[in-house]
Formats: structure tokens, sequence, C-alpha cells
């Protein structure tokens, strides 16, 4: 793996779901995803007590159980598929900025010109009363 | 940029080795690795339908119940405890599939199988427990958007579980040649993206569904 070129900064590329695996032994593997099987246990049992506690402000709870789950993607895509912002992933990273891009659009579009329609137009029995 | 790299520039006009080296295209894992990243994002954008079309219907229960009533949170988070442990034991079978342990690659893969039918009970017990209680597919537009969500991620961890016993079968029957270390790649991915598709379906469909 190693030649001239990587001090330079330029890396092979690797495929998604690889490890860099220099210098990494089986026991540093294997605690990779220890590390993120615990991460992902915390931020899940966070998001289940959050969603039926009364400890905390009410409408505060849809939000933090969204940035939970973000958070716990985020764990994911580090610890289980090994996305990072290694010159070698800026490939995949790309790729998944992309996607996350039109999710978010289709997501969030959608919602918003929704909520207007509600918002803006009759409900279905008055305009049916308006059609008679 | 040195001397060196702008001749080597030259041979590999595409710079697909990040614009260093003469070595021709990218690996062939590289390339398999990455059409089959591309495939996951573009299936997590037909998910972000299913969820907007969930969102937008989450209070269309046309005089039906809605998903307070319907939910039961103790179930779902065993559910995803089991997908969970899946993920982990998956990503083991990976290491074990580097490594070229057979055995473990088989142990490994055959736990990842047997958690990923416990999800799958669970889930087709809840389906067929709200079908039974007169809250199927049909009752409302907020069920219907349920049972297309939920059960299309169902479909998909099916789907992986075929694709699961087919590569026990293939390392068994080929052992760890370079293409099933490609599919094992693939698979890999696959059945992490769909725990991290998971996520956002506890969260958005029953916790979030629950609350509203």
């Amino acid at each position: 793996m190693s030649n001239e070129y990587r001090d330079a900064g330029q890396t092979i590329d690797i495929a998604p779901g690889d490890e860099n695996l220099e210098g990494e032994s089986f026991g540093q593997r294997v605690l990779g995803y220890v590390v993120g099987l615990g991460l992902a246990i915390f931020l899940t049992a966070t998001s289940f007590f959050i969603a039926g506690t009364d400890l905390v402000w009410q409408p505060s709870i849809p939000i933090a159980l969204v940035v939970l789950a973000i958070a716990q993607m985020g764990v994911h895509l580090v610890f289980f598929l090994h996305i990072t912002t290694g010159d070698d992933n800026t490939n995949n990273v790309l790729a998944l900025a992309f996607g996350v891009l039109i999710v978010v659009l289709v997501i969030g579009g959608s919602l918003w010109i929704m909520a207007n329609l509600n918002h803006n137009m009759l409900q279905m029995d008055q305009l049916m009363q308006m059609q008679r | 940029m040195t001397d060196a790299t702008m001749v080597s520039a030259h041979g590999d006009p595409h710079h697909l080795r990040g614009g260093g080296v003469h070595e021709g295209p990218a690996s062939k894992r590289i390339v398999t690795g990455y059409g089959f990243w591309i495939f996951i994002l573009s299936d997590m954008v037909m998910f972000s339908a299913f969820f907007a079309t969930y969102a937008v219907l989450l209070g269309q229960t046309a005089g039906g119940p809605g998903g307070r009533e319907l939910f039961d949170l103790r179930n779902v988070a065993i559910e995803t405890g089991f997908l969970l442990a899946s993920s982990f034991t998956c990503g083991l079978a990976t290491i074990a599939a580097d490594m070229r342990q057979k055995l473990w690659f088989q142990i490994a893969m055959a736990v990842t199988c047997v958690l990923g039918l416990a999800f799958l009970t669970i889930e087709a017990r809840e389906f067929a427990n709200l079908v039974a209680r007169g809250a199927g597919p049909t009752r409302s537009a907020f069920l219907s958007a349920f049972f297309t969500l939920v059960g299309c991620h169902g479909l998909h961890v099916s789907a992986g579980e075929l694709w699961l016993l087919t590569m026990m079968a293939q390392v068994f029957a080929k052992g760890f040649r370079a293409d099933i270390q490609r599919r094992i790649l693939c698979f890999a991915l696959f059945w992490h993206a769909l725990d991290i598709i998971w996520i956002a379906v506890f969260t958005v469909v029953y916790l979030l569904g629950s609350a509203a």
C-alpha cells in the first residue's frame, strides 16, 4: 500500500465498508465494532427512555429523538461501515453526501408542501358544501 | 504537483487511482463495492419517499386507531436489540472473512441469521396482531403508510436473510475466493444499511408516531 505519493497526500481509494487496515490488529478491529455496539445501545436506550419520560420539557422530545437518531446513524456509518474523513474515502463520502441531499429534499420538501396545502386549502367537507 | 505526478497523470486520465500511480483503473473490489454503495444510497432515497408519506399521513386515521393505541414500544425495543446485535455479528463475520477463518465466519453468519429471523418473527406477529384487531393496511391512510414503510423494511430484511444463507453456502462450497469476498463485502454493506434504516423506522414510526 505504501508508495512515494502517499506522503504527498495521494492515497489509493478503498471500497465502502472496507477498513483502512494499516497498523490495525485483529483485537483493534473487534474493539471498533464493540465500541460501535456500545454507543448504539446507549443512544437507542436514550431514545426509548426520552420518548416515554416526563422528566424533560415535552415539546423538546421530538427534536431530541431526531438528534439521537442522526447521531446513531453517524455511529453506524463510522464504526460499522467504516466511512471516514480520510482521503482514501472521499468518493464514498461524496456519494453519501449526495444521497443525504436527496433524502433531505424529498422528506423536507414533502412535509413543507403538504403543511402549506393543509394550511391554505379548505377542508374537504367544506369544499363539498360549496359545490352544492 | 511534482513532475512525477504530472507524467503519470497522462497514463491515468480519469485519476482513478488518486492521480499518482501507473496501475490502471481501480481494483474490482473498489468498483463493485462503490457500485453497491450507490445502490444502497438510492434504496435510502426510495425509503425517504415512504418516510415522507408516513409523516404526511400520520394524522389521517379516518376515525380509526392511531399510533398511541397500536404500538407496543417494548416489542419495538426488543426488535431493535435483535437487529442491532445482528449488525454487530455481521461485522464479526466480515473480520472472519478477511482473516479467512471459515469456521468463525459460518458461526458469526449463523448467529446473524438467527437474530434476523427473531426480528422478522416479532415483526410478523405484530402485523398479524394489528390485522386481527381490525387495524390492517386498508383501515386508514395512516395504517396504509405504516404497513408500506415497515413492510418494505421487513421485505429487505427477508431478502437479506436469503442472501446471508447464500453467502454461507458459497463460502462452504467455494471458499474465500476474490469474487466471494466481494459478495461478502456487498452483503455486509446491505445488512448494516438495513440497520441504519431501522434507526429511522423506530424513531419516526414508533417513537414519534406514538407521541403524535
